[in-house]
């Protein structure tokens, strides 16, 4: 029996899925791919999605300089008030939470005066260098002419006040990518460019979560080129207003600043390119690709010699934990696809195999991208939701979940390692030393302890041995304990460490 | 300017517009948290689907658990013509795939405004059969532009009531006894119903999130955990003899409305914070169990009552600043004065009529040295400019206390909801008397290493 004949019984025999979300799961191999996507998540479905608002609020966030007022109830603000681990390297005000508190009377009588008092209030304490007025569910429905005010505050004060049309029910998380790049165009170009030299980028969709932003520019900056903005993370509004003055954009993350850098084109006729800092062939191949794009010889020469040196610092390290990871089974659930990519990458570097790979946005292009990528009976997933993630977890008998906050309970629920490759990740996962930190957090999760004691595994650990159709190669040692053979370097030969036991030194 | 300056001292500036740094967040999380209190049910948010995202996120923030619930997935279409086809649909998927006996509705700012009206939703639901025998949609209605998240709590428990409590004899069930617990952890709602049957009680808890937010590692993904008021206990609520509701804000309007349709005898009081508030609320129950109380309970108090005793000296005259629920805030106010600590800062983003006199009552005389503030401009911002113009010695409330402790270096305890940054809430308790040893307990701890970490070596002491 092959892999993906237990897949495609897994998904049409064992697993219940609504009849209305079939056509949004598929296995690789199984028949011509043709996943749907980009549908309106079914309503009822206990979806991992989220809204408009928060599309834009989590691509806005990290420009660290600007004021983020929120314009609503008191929830929207509560909810995003600091969630996102976007590091700044100097101004923290965009960690704050400000929120017009709209109460019922202000939905009665609309909400217009209060965001200008509050407006107003903020910029003369904050001085910030430009605000963001993000709408919710609400202000599109009681009317407030939010660019009115805007404009009007932005006249009194002098600073760019921005609104950001991102009701929360006005499509799905990506269009509210789309309206943050819409707010982000009227900052573009009004900067000033003379001193940009021709090699020159901007950074554009990386949020620097953990630092990656620095990561990335640093490697930028030593091949010689100059990083005009970084948007947004630790982002600042004067780069931004200049941000047209570089000669490319290079664009990370499938679909939130697409937008941006469309508009860039259409605009300044800068052009763009799209990257993955993610794993050491992605990383690898953006600095080789920008190189590229500007076609000069040194560039490329200090980007072979940086990646070179970047690979062997960690290639010793990466080797080691690839002994303990081969074989392991790894189900991957992102916001956007494109990360899924370089995440079956990273992992197949660490020996690891995707089994499921989904994503919440992904669009047709993406999907296909992605079942090329992995291999026969890879179940390739669109907006899922716990009970089919759980399920396929447990088909697949999959050792570890890469997601989100949502994602993470479910996983330790059924005794499966996890690592969150979202906003709640805490180190730099982005280019080569993110790398070895993403080795590093799998590493530690799926070989804990812990999940010995877990009933899943133990059931398992009977059940699947004969049929298990992604049998380990490599036999499984934990590294936290001492391993045969390391202390006497007699290869092979069984003898650990001395122990002490009270004042008894005991040599097994 | 680094995150945690961002608030400085001086004239306290009074805003009406603008919150900052809020102590409080929407009802329908609330709500949410209440409908996972009862056993197999599917919470559903009848508005965006970012609500729902982040509701479930900020409760499995809080308690490391899977939070399930649905949503109706607005879009543009349904905020111009209603959410009743997205509901309708809804209701359909989560009774098919999701198998629950109850789906709790509750509503939010988006489809209040739009003013779809869910009972009348429900009724097409049952009559287009969709709804299978025995099992039931409930809803509240938590607009998130009025109250804040006790309010969404309350307003879902009270729905309890509303669809489920029946009145089915003349007499009552003696010591059958209904106990609403208010926004409290699941420890918390364990540690009230072991109380209450030590008293000899058979207690009917609403809602009860034990053995739902706390549930073990099974190795199976459970949809519903074990735990949960069933709807057997619901209606049979309606029999009770009385009902003790803890928390005015929290579960009084429930016991008024199971009252005032089952003529259920209520008494609504405080949360069982401290040893006074855990006599009355055993008081309450001796009053129903013909007078008795058991060696068991009076040893805990007694236990409480020597630590109490025991370390007085290090609680002597300390000042805290609070932020939270009303509930929450009144009983840990209580149990701060009986150690001769001054609550110095209060602040509650959540309205709530009889707070403030509430609060008054638990002060005292010491009404005057304390700052009491409550409403929407009653933000964590306030309390910290309070804070810079004249420091306390202690923070109590959630986790966004954080950025307060580290800027004025304060000794900080968590305590109530969110809590994104610590575990332990979810274990242990902090009501009743034992509930009252922890919270105790987590203060005398960072009092003392605080006082470790700041005293000269001469006087570092070994003993304390």
């Amino acid at each position: 029996m092959n892999g993906h004949n237990i897949m495609t019984t897994a998904i049409e025999n064992n697993i219940r899925l609504l009849e209305a979300r079939k056509a949004q799961v598929q296995t690789k191999g199984s028949e011509p791919f043709n996943i749907a996507c980009e549908k309106q998540s079914v309503a009822g479905s206990v979806s991992q999605r989220a809204c408009v608002f928060c599309g834009s609020r989590v691509v806005l966030y990290p420009i660290c300089d600007a004021l983020h007022l929120i314009h609503g109830p008191i929830g929207c603000a509560s909810y995003t008030w600091d969630i996102r681990g976007a590091v700044s390297s100097g101004p923290q005000l965009h960690r704050m939470s400000f929120s017009t508190d709209l109460q019922e009377k202000d939905v009665i009588y609309g909400g217009e005066k209060k965001l200008e008092k509050a407006l107003l209030e903020l910029i003369a304490h904050y001085n910030p260098k430009a605000a963001f007025v993000y709408a919710t569910c609400i202000v599109g429905l009681i009317g407030d002419d939010m660019d009115a005010v805007c404009r009007r505050v932005s006249a009194k004060t002098g600073i760019d006040v921005i609104p950001v049309q991102s009701e929360g029910f006005a499509g799905s998380k990506k269009d509210g990518y789309s309206a943050a790049c819409h707010a982000l165009d009227t900052l573009v170009g009004t900067g000033d460019t003379s001193t940009i030299g021709p090699l020159s980028i901007n950074i554009l969709g990386d949020f620097n979560i953990g630092g990656e932003t620095w990561v990335i520019k640093d490697y930028y900056e030593r091949m010689g080129l100059e990083v005009v903005s970084t948007i947004t993370g630790d982002g600042r509004v004067d780069d931004i207003r200049k941000a047209h003055g570089a000669s490319l954009n290079v664009v990370q993350c499938s679909g939130s600043m697409k937008g941006l850098a469309r508009m860039m084109k259409e605009k300044y006729g800068t052009p763009f390119m799209h990257v993955s800092y993610f794993g050491i062939e992605d990383m690898s191949r953006a600095l080789y690709e920008v190189a590229d794009h500007f076609g000069d010889k040194d560039l490329l020469k200090r980007a072979q010699d940086m990646v070179r040196d970047e690979v062997m610092r960690i290639m010793p390290e990466l080797r080691k934990i690839r002994q303990d990871l081969q074989g392991k089974k790894a189900a991957i659930y992102t916001g956007g696809a494109f990360k899924a990519f370089s995440l079956v990458r990273s992992l197949r570097t660490l020996g690891v195999k995707t089994t499921i790979a989904g994503s919440q946005t992904g669009n047709p292009t993406d999907y296909k991208q992605l079942a090329e990528l992995c291999d026969d009976g890879t179940v390739i997933l669109d907006d899922t939701n716990p009970l089919e993630l759980a399920k396929f977890i447990q088909e697949t008998d999959t050792d570890l979940l890469i997601g989100g906050v949502k994602e993470r309970p479910i996983a330790y629920k059924l005794g499966v390692a996890f690592c969150d490759h979202n906003h709640e990740r805490k180190d730099c996962l982005a280019g080569f030393e993110g790398m070895l930190n993403f080795a590093r957090e799998v590493h530690g999760s799926l070989c804990s302890p812990v999940w010995k004691f877990s009933p899943f595994r133990q059931k398992h650990k009977e059940t699947t041995e004969k049929q298990d159709i992604f049998k380990p190669k490599a036999t499984y040692i934990p590294t936290n304990v001492v391993r045969p053979g390391e202390t006497s370097g007699g290869g092979g030969e069984t003898k650990f460490a001395t122990l002490t036991i009270g004042a008894t030194e005991v040599a097994k | 300017m680094s995150l945690l300056r961002h608030t400085k001292g001086g004239e306290v500036h009074e805003r009406q517009s603008l919150t900052v740094n809020p102590a409080k967040t929407c009802q329908p999380v609330g709500a949410m948290y209440a409908a996972l209190g009862i056993n197999k049910c599917l919470p559903h948010s009848h508005g965006s689907q970012g609500c729902c995202s982040y509701h479930r996120s900020t409760l499995s923030r809080h308690y490391k658990e899977p939070a399930m619930a649905g949503t109706s997935s607005f879009t543009e279409g349904s905020s111009v013509f209603g959410g009743q086809a997205n509901l309708l649909t809804a209701i359909e998927n989560m009774f098919t795939l999701y198998k629950p006996d109850v789906i709790a509705v509750h509503t939010t700012c988006l489809s209040e405004t739009i003013g779809d009206d869910i009972p009348q939703i429900t009724e097409n639901a049952i009559d287009k059969g969709i709804v299978p025998e025995g099992k039931f949609v409930i809803h509240a209605n938590t607009p998130s532009y009025v109250g804040a998240h006790p309010t969404g709590f309350a307003n879902m428990t009270k729905a309890m009531v509303d669809y489920f409590a029946k009145s089915t004899r003349e007499d009552k069930v003696a010591r059958r006894v209904n106990i609403i617990p208010g926004y409290v952890e699941p420890a918390d709602m364990a540690e009230i119903k072991r109380l209450a049957k030590l008293m000899g009680l058979d207690p009917i808890m609403f809602p009860d999130t034990s053995g739902v937010l706390d549930a073990p590692q099974t190795g199976v993904h459970e949809m519903y955990p074990a735990g949960g008021v069933t709807i057997d206990e619901l209606v049979a609520a309606g029999d009770a003899q009385q009902t003790l509701a803890l928390g005015p804000v929290c579960s009084g309007p429930a016991a008024k409305a199971l009252y005032a349709k089952c003529k259920v005898p209520q008494t609504t009081m405080g949360l069982p914070i401290g040893l006074a508030a855990t006599d009355k609320m055993i008081m309450a129950m001796r009053s129903l169990n013909g007078g008795f109380v058991p060696e068991e309970i009076k040893y805990e108090r007694g236990r409480l009552l020597d630590l109490m005793t025991d370390m007085h000296q290090y609680f002597y005259g300390k000042t805290v600043a609070l932020w939270g629920d009303p509930d929450q805030l009144v009983g840990l106010s209580e149990l701060l004065m009986s150690v001769d600590m001054l609550p110095k800062y209060v602040v509650t983003g959540t309205p709530g009529k009889k707070f403030l006199k509430r609060m008054g009552d638990v002060l005292g005389d010491k009404v005057h040295e304390s700052f009491v503030r409550q409403g929407p401009c009653a933000d964590m911002y306030l309390m910290h400019q309070w804070i810079k113009n004249e420091p306390v010695d202690l923070l109590m409330g959630n986790t966004y206390g954080k950025y307060i402790a580290r800027d004025d270096d304060i000794p900080y305890v968590r305590h109530g909801f969110p809590i994104l940054d610590r575990v332990g809430h979810q274990y242990f308790s902090t009501v009743g008397y034992k509930g009252a040893i922890r919270v105790l307990e987590q203060i005398l701890n960072v009092l003392m290493d605080r006082q470790d970490r700041d005293s000269p070596e001469e006087t570092f002491e070994l003993t304390m």
